[in-house]
């Protein structure tokens, strides 16, 4: 087990956040499971990008975020959604194309957004949303709100040159966002040591724009907890960016279509072997708090999300009226008079 | 009314719409201190602090970006690229990100900005600071395509693309910034998506966009003194929103079209004008659709060559003599 984070050593055992953050982590592997099942049986079309393997990340900084803060991520993006409130039955029905879907379909599992839950998209494009995230915390910075915009993005990201356009702005404009890089080791199908120029690639970019070179063990909920809490904190009160580099894993391929059977096998086998939810249920336990608690936190999610299946599947199909609704501000699609 | 240049006249509809709105903001490369290369945007920073004008790194990413997350996010921001074939290096954050995510996200996202750039050639630049890339805009959907032809326009087009609730590319004629023209007191405020037509010729018309508009003007007048054929011009000012029937009513008038671009020709947006005149104005024409364009060509950088390529009013008299 890593060195766990000062707030898990000093906070009590019936702290809620300990419960909290088991519960982000079962909602996010159970959703993803499910979401993955449902490819199985042909349910979804187009493609998807799980997080299995990751939740902690996005369990660890959503449970530090005030509940104003921005979430800005990536295609692989059902995970940061979910975990700010968005509709669990929204999302899945987003996935499956019916008309409640959270985008009524016409964005589909790539672009999950829910922006009465402060996630503000997910961006397909590889390191268009860093800037985009930038400009979220520009604006809060100007109006004075105190939010902070925390942008997750993919250790590939770390070698576009959007990334680096917006380290520089964020820092040389002191902007509250956090920059978050989930580091899985491999950028689609190809092993991101192979083609990065340093070995982190992105706490070991962090010094070119005046950033602390920060790494946190991305499967340890406590961890990530811990240092988003230090770090959002820190940019609220007007200390400027951060960059932080967590080291995780994907359980399975970088979308759908990828088997990974790029990965070697002991690789494979000794990051599985800390899979985040293992991991924190175990400490958990060590710690005292009872299976049972445990068990019913999972059936609770699990029923959650037979209830969202239930009801996506359930829906109609995406509405053909809203091919040409909402290009504009005034609900419509129309160019010419 | 006073005499403003072009160039003043972008100054003075920013400087109208931040006294009016707080949350308009405005960033770019050499803007705020330096007050523009093209000294479009002198004594806005002295005026509105160096808050609400802002130099930016050369970054255009970040510039499009963060105008884009910060209009989603409450503000009303206008960000500056400084040439507009730099567009090219930020089209991600303009075409995938701004144009789409309104629509992606089934209206949850609103965004009202503005980037405006320096567009089209008269400067020799060559061709990679000189394109007219209005064309490049227009193909993508969910963006606002407006490019003024006087100082008049520049302040109440540009006052109506900051009030406007969705993005806007914002084209000035790099070529008509030391123009002058007159410019209403007070509050001005256009409307995006009215075209102008100037004259009442019954023979042609010549449909045109920003820095042609002035020289299908000139034309027309040779036209009519020189050759007894009577123009009219319409001037689009804005390509999305189009308006197709003020240049319905000017192809009914007369029976000829003549389309005035400085885009390259292919797939400019006077084809769009020819694909829309003969679907709904067939039969109202008297003879073929003419578009007078820059050939398909990088634009050449040497002052006989630049002028040589883009369309002049000597090319439009000729054009329409022969063609006529």
């Amino acid at each position: 087990m890593s060195v766990v984070a000062r707030w898990a050593r000093e906070a009590k055992l019936d702290d809620p956040t300990r419960l909290e953050l088991y519960s982000k982590l079962s909602e996010i592997r159970q959703f993803e499971q499910r979401a993955y099942d449902l490819f199985l049986q042909n349910l979804v079309a187009g493609t998807s990008h799980l997080s299995l393997g990751q939740e902690a990340v996005a369990a660890g900084f959503a449970q530090a975020m005030r509940d104003d803060d921005f979430t800005f991520c990536t295609y692989r993006g059902h995970a940061h959604t979910l975990v700010r409130g968005a509709s669990m039955t929204g999302l899945m029905a987003e996935l499956l194309g019916r008309s409640n879907g959270i985008l009524a379909g016409k964005g589909g599992s790539m672009h999950l957004t829910s922006v009465e839950n402060y996630a503000m998209g997910s961006y397909a494009i590889v390191g268009s949303h860093l800037p985009i995230a930038a400009g979220a915390a520009w604006a809060a910075q100007e109006r004075g709100t105190g939010q902070v915009s925390v942008c997750f993005f993919g250790d590939g990201t770390t070698n576009i040159g959007a990334f680096h356009e917006a380290l520089n702005l964020a820092a040389v404009w002191k902007l509250p966002v956090v920059f978050v890089c989930e580091n899985n080791l491999y950028m689609e199908y190809t092993p991101i040591a192979s083609v990065t120029a340093v070995e982190h690639p992105g706490a070991d970019r962090a010094a070119a724009y005046g950033l602390e070179s920060l790494i946190v063990d991305g499967n340890d909920v406590d961890e990530v907890y811990g240092i988003a809490t230090t770090y959002l904190e820190r940019a609220r009160d007007g200390g400027g960016p951060a960059l932080i580099e967590a080291k995780t894993y994907r359980k399975g391929g970088h979308s759908r279509a990828d088997p990974a059977k790029y990965r070697p096998p002991q690789e494979v086998e000794s990051w599985l072997a800390r899979d985040p939810i293992i991991l924190y249920r175990s400490r958990l336990l060590e710690l005292g708090v009872e299976e049972k608690t445990l068990d019913d936190i999972d059936s609770e999610v699990l029923t959650a999300v037979d209830r969202a299946t239930e009801e996506a599947k359930a829906a109609p199909p995406a509405d053909e009226e809203l091919i040409h609704a909402d290009v504009w501000a005034d609900g419509g699609s129309r160019w010419r008079n | 009314m006073a005499e403003l240049t072009y160039r003043e006249a972008v100054a003075a509809g920013l400087a109208q719409e931040m006294e009016r709105d707080d949350s308009v903001y405005f960033i770019g490369e050499d803007v705020a201190a330096p007050g523009g290369v093209f000294k479009t945007t002198g004594g806005l920073l002295e005026r509105f602090g160096p808050r609400r004008v802002r130099d930016t790194p050369i970054s255009e990413e970040a510039i499009a970006g963060a105008v884009m997350g910060a209009a989603m996010t409450g503000l009303r921001p206008v960000g500056e690229i400084m040439f507009s074939d730099f567009f090219a290096t930020c089209w991600d954050i303009v075409a995938n990100q701004i144009a789409k995510t309104r629509y992606m996200t089934n209206g949850q996202v609103t965004l009202p900005l503005v980037i405006r750039a320096a567009n089209g050639g008269g400067l020799r630049f060559g061709a990679q600071h000189s394109q007219s890339v209005e064309n490049w805009a227009m193909a993508v959907p969910g963006l606002k395509v407006v490019a003024p032809s006087n100082p008049a326009d520049v302040k109440g087009l540009l006052a109506a693309s900051i009030r406007d609730d969705d993005p806007v590319i914002f084209l000035e004629a790099k070529s008509l910034y030391p123009t002058k023209g007159e410019v209403p007191d007070g509050e001005h405020v256009e409307e995006l998506g009215r075209a102008v037509v100037h004259g009442d010729g019954e023979d042609v018309v010549l449909v045109a966009l920003a820095a042609m508009v002035p020289r299908a003007i000139e034309a027309g007048e040779r036209l009519r003194d020189e050759h007894g054929i009577g123009c009219r011009v319409v001037d689009l000012r804005s390509l999305v929103p189009l308006d197709v029937s003020t240049l319905l009513e000017s192809v009914r008038a007369t029976g000829r079209v003549f389309t005035v671009e400085e885009n390259p020709r292919l797939c400019g947006w006077g084809a769009e004008i020819s694909s829309i005149v003969a679907e709904e104005a067939l039969y109202d024409l008297d003879g073929p659709i003419v578009r007078i364009t820059t050939p398909h060509v990088p634009l050449p950088a040497a002052e006989t060559l630049e002028d040589a390529t883009i369309p002049s009013a000597s090319r439009i008299v000729d054009t329409v003599v022969k063609e006529q």
